[in-house]
């Protein structure tokens, strides 16, 4: 079996939470493998991470390079290429920084490549057993990866559970001098952080969050009387902030906000697991959606068969006909 | 600017319920609506904005079978697409991401183009043939992209990153970049502007017309293969409230009071 490496994201002297995620996937393709952590970087924040991670990897490969401060895809796949054996097989977190960097480095590893991986169920020979999500989540799919020249594997984030275990006493290796001349085509310049919006929909308890299924944005209004009746705030999925009905601001998922309410009424939102990463504290889960087989049932407390444009109005009436009664 | 814009047909995963066929091998695909992949959509919107701005024009290619792939060119080229290619030959079916980028390469290597764009992702795709072909052709590549400004014969790009934030780079052209949705506000195409372009030529390349070789690509050179399709297990599944309208909106005033959503 090749051997197996984990591309470990940091940031802020702090490891991705990935990185135990990664280290579990190991376990899946070869229960014997030792992975090897490779993390790129500069300065005290690099040595911290590595620090950090040889109490969970056996072996961590260390690429201090002052070009790599800031984790530019290109300059790091030139770095991996001259560092890791072109037929090991690569572990990345399928997140922004993997989309970027992955399919590049399988094509100049001659590598295979498969993203966005949620399953591994082992390895027949060099061939790897792995399974992914289509159309939305709706439906999965095992796929065969012919590992024998190597492979680069994202895995989806979450996907992978960590293995409990007692902190080893793993060792860093230096393999700084391997990197060679690192130019690139992209630069990059500076990170804007988000605005702030209208509504803080991270400070609620109770968010009625509105996906594609409100189909135009004059009947955003529904979901606001709603929320209005529940003293909650609306929020969304990325279709809506993407058609401009409300703003990035509102969005819950991977990459808008992070919220954690007691009660989440997800209304016309299929259930993409980057919506669902947002969603933090376990709240009640209230679906409803008027595709049965949508993904979000598969998570929801309570699903609820339904257009949403017919049913909220309903619910929004009830709901203000027993608060007259209760006051 | 030359641009060219590499789109998909893909099965619209919100207008469908996706059942598998009886032998589980794959999708019930008869009654499915397809349309164009979203990312793509908004990618060859951003090259006609570029394109309104800076001169130039906009190819639009796909890799595909048939005509439903190539009524797919037709609907960007209704949207003002200059031209649509079709690249079609059996040696095709059955490629992997990087079969596609490979057939994409030797297209992108027939003519000159200063930009080449794809959707950032397709529905049973994995964010792939855009940094692969990029790799292939050792262009500079960005992902998630979501803003484009032309500078001079460079482009400062923003790509997006965790928590809304954005991460600004500046790039040189020729580049490959994967559009992110929502990065502008793809037009309207409608039936009429469909029909004025139903007779303008699509041009087809198969592989001998490319310079591909049969064994890279489609099922023979392909490392990565689908074996078969499932349903995924259920999580723990959501309690379904049945009933008529009236009884289940009682039930979940109920639940919610009790979960602490209604005080």
């Amino acid at each position: 079996m090749a051997r197996i490496f984990a591309y470990i994201v940091h940031k802020g002297g702090i490891a991705d939470d990935s990185a135990a995620e990664l280290a579990a996937a190991a376990k899946k393709i070869d229960a014997a493998a030792s992975p090897v952590a490779v993390v790129t970087g500069w300065g005290a924040e690099l040595d911290a991470v590595c620090e950090t991670l040889r109490g969970s990897y056996a072996e961590v490969w260390k690429i201090a390079n002052q070009a790599l401060v800031y984790p530019n895809a290109e300059l790091v796949r030139k770095a991996l290429l001259n560092v890791l054996p072109h037929d090991g097989i690569v572990l990345v977190s399928h997140a922004h920084f993997g989309i970027d960097l992955s399919p590049g480095l399988a094509i100049k590893m001659n590598s295979a490549f498969v993203s966005d991986v949620l399953g591994i169920e082992g390895a027949e020979g060099a061939n790897l057993k792995l399974v992914r999500q289509e159309f939305g989540g709706q439906v999965s799919a095992h796929v065969r990866c012919d590992a024998s020249a190597g492979a680069i594997l994202n895995l989806r984030p979450g996907a992978f559970k960590p293995q409990e275990g007692a902190p080893i006493n793993g060792v860093i290796v230096d393999k700084s001098a391997d990197v060679g001349a690192l130019t690139a085509g992209r630069r990059y310049l500076e990170t804007v952080v988000a605005e702030a919006g209208d509504v803080d929909i991270t400070k609620h308890a109770v968010l009625v969050s509105v996906g594609r299924g409100i189909q135009e944005k004059d009947n955003i209004a529904i979901a606001e009387e709603l929320a209005d009746a529940l003293c909650a705030a609306v929020s969304c999925s990325r279709p809506v902030v993407d058609a401009k009905w409300l703003p990035k601001s509102r969005q819950v998922g991977s990459s808008g906000k992070t919220v954690k309410p007691k009660v989440y009424m997800a209304c016309g939102i299929s259930g993409s697991f980057q919506h669902l990463a947002g969603l933090k504290g376990s709240p009640f889960i209230v679906a409803i959606n008027k595709n049965p087989k949508a993904p979000i049932f598969q998570v929801a407390d309570v699903g609820i068969v339904a257009d949403i444009l017919e049913f909220l109005p309903e619910l929004t009436s009830k709901i203000r006909e027993t608060k007259q009664v209760s006051a | 600017m030359e641009i060219l814009v590499c789109v998909r047909r893909v099965p619209d995963t919100s207008e469908n319920e996706i059942q598998l066929n009886p032998a589980g091998n794959d999708i019930e695909r008869d009654d499915l609506v397809y349309s164009i992949n979203e990312p793509d959509n908004y990618a060859v919107e951003e090259a006609l904005q570029m394109v309104a701005k800076a001169g130039g024009t906009v190819t639009v290619v796909t890799v595909g079978s048939d005509d439903d792939d190539e009524e797919v060119l037709r609907r960007e080229m209704a949207m003002g697409a200059n031209h649509g290619v079709l690249l079609s030959d059996e040696a095709f079916d059955g490629s992997d991401g990087k079969g596609i980028a490979i057939i994409l390469k030797a297209f992108v290597q027939k003519g000159k183009y200063d930009l080449i764009l794809t959707g950032v992702q397709a529905e049973d795709g994995g964010a792939q043939v855009g940094g692969m072909l990029a790799a292939m052709l050792d262009y500079p590549f960005a992902s998630l992209v979501n803003s484009i400004v032309v500078d001079g014969g460079k482009l400062k790009v923003s790509r997006e990153i965790e928590g809304g934030n954005k991460e600004m780079n500046e790039i040189d052209l020729p580049c490959v970049l994967s559009i992110q949705t929502g990065i502008n506000e793809p037009r309207y195409v409608g039936m009429r502007g469909i029909r004025q372009v139903a007779s303008v030529e699509v041009p087809t390349f198969g592989a001998s017309d490319l310079g591909v070789d049969a064994s890279a690509v489609g099922d023979a050179g392909a490392k990565v293969k689908r074996m078969d399709y499932f349903m995924p297990a259920l999580g723990k599944g959501a309690e379904m409230l049945q009933g008529d309208r009236a009884e289940v909106i009682a039930k979940l005033i109920e639940l919610m009071k009790a979960k602490g959503g209604l005080n």
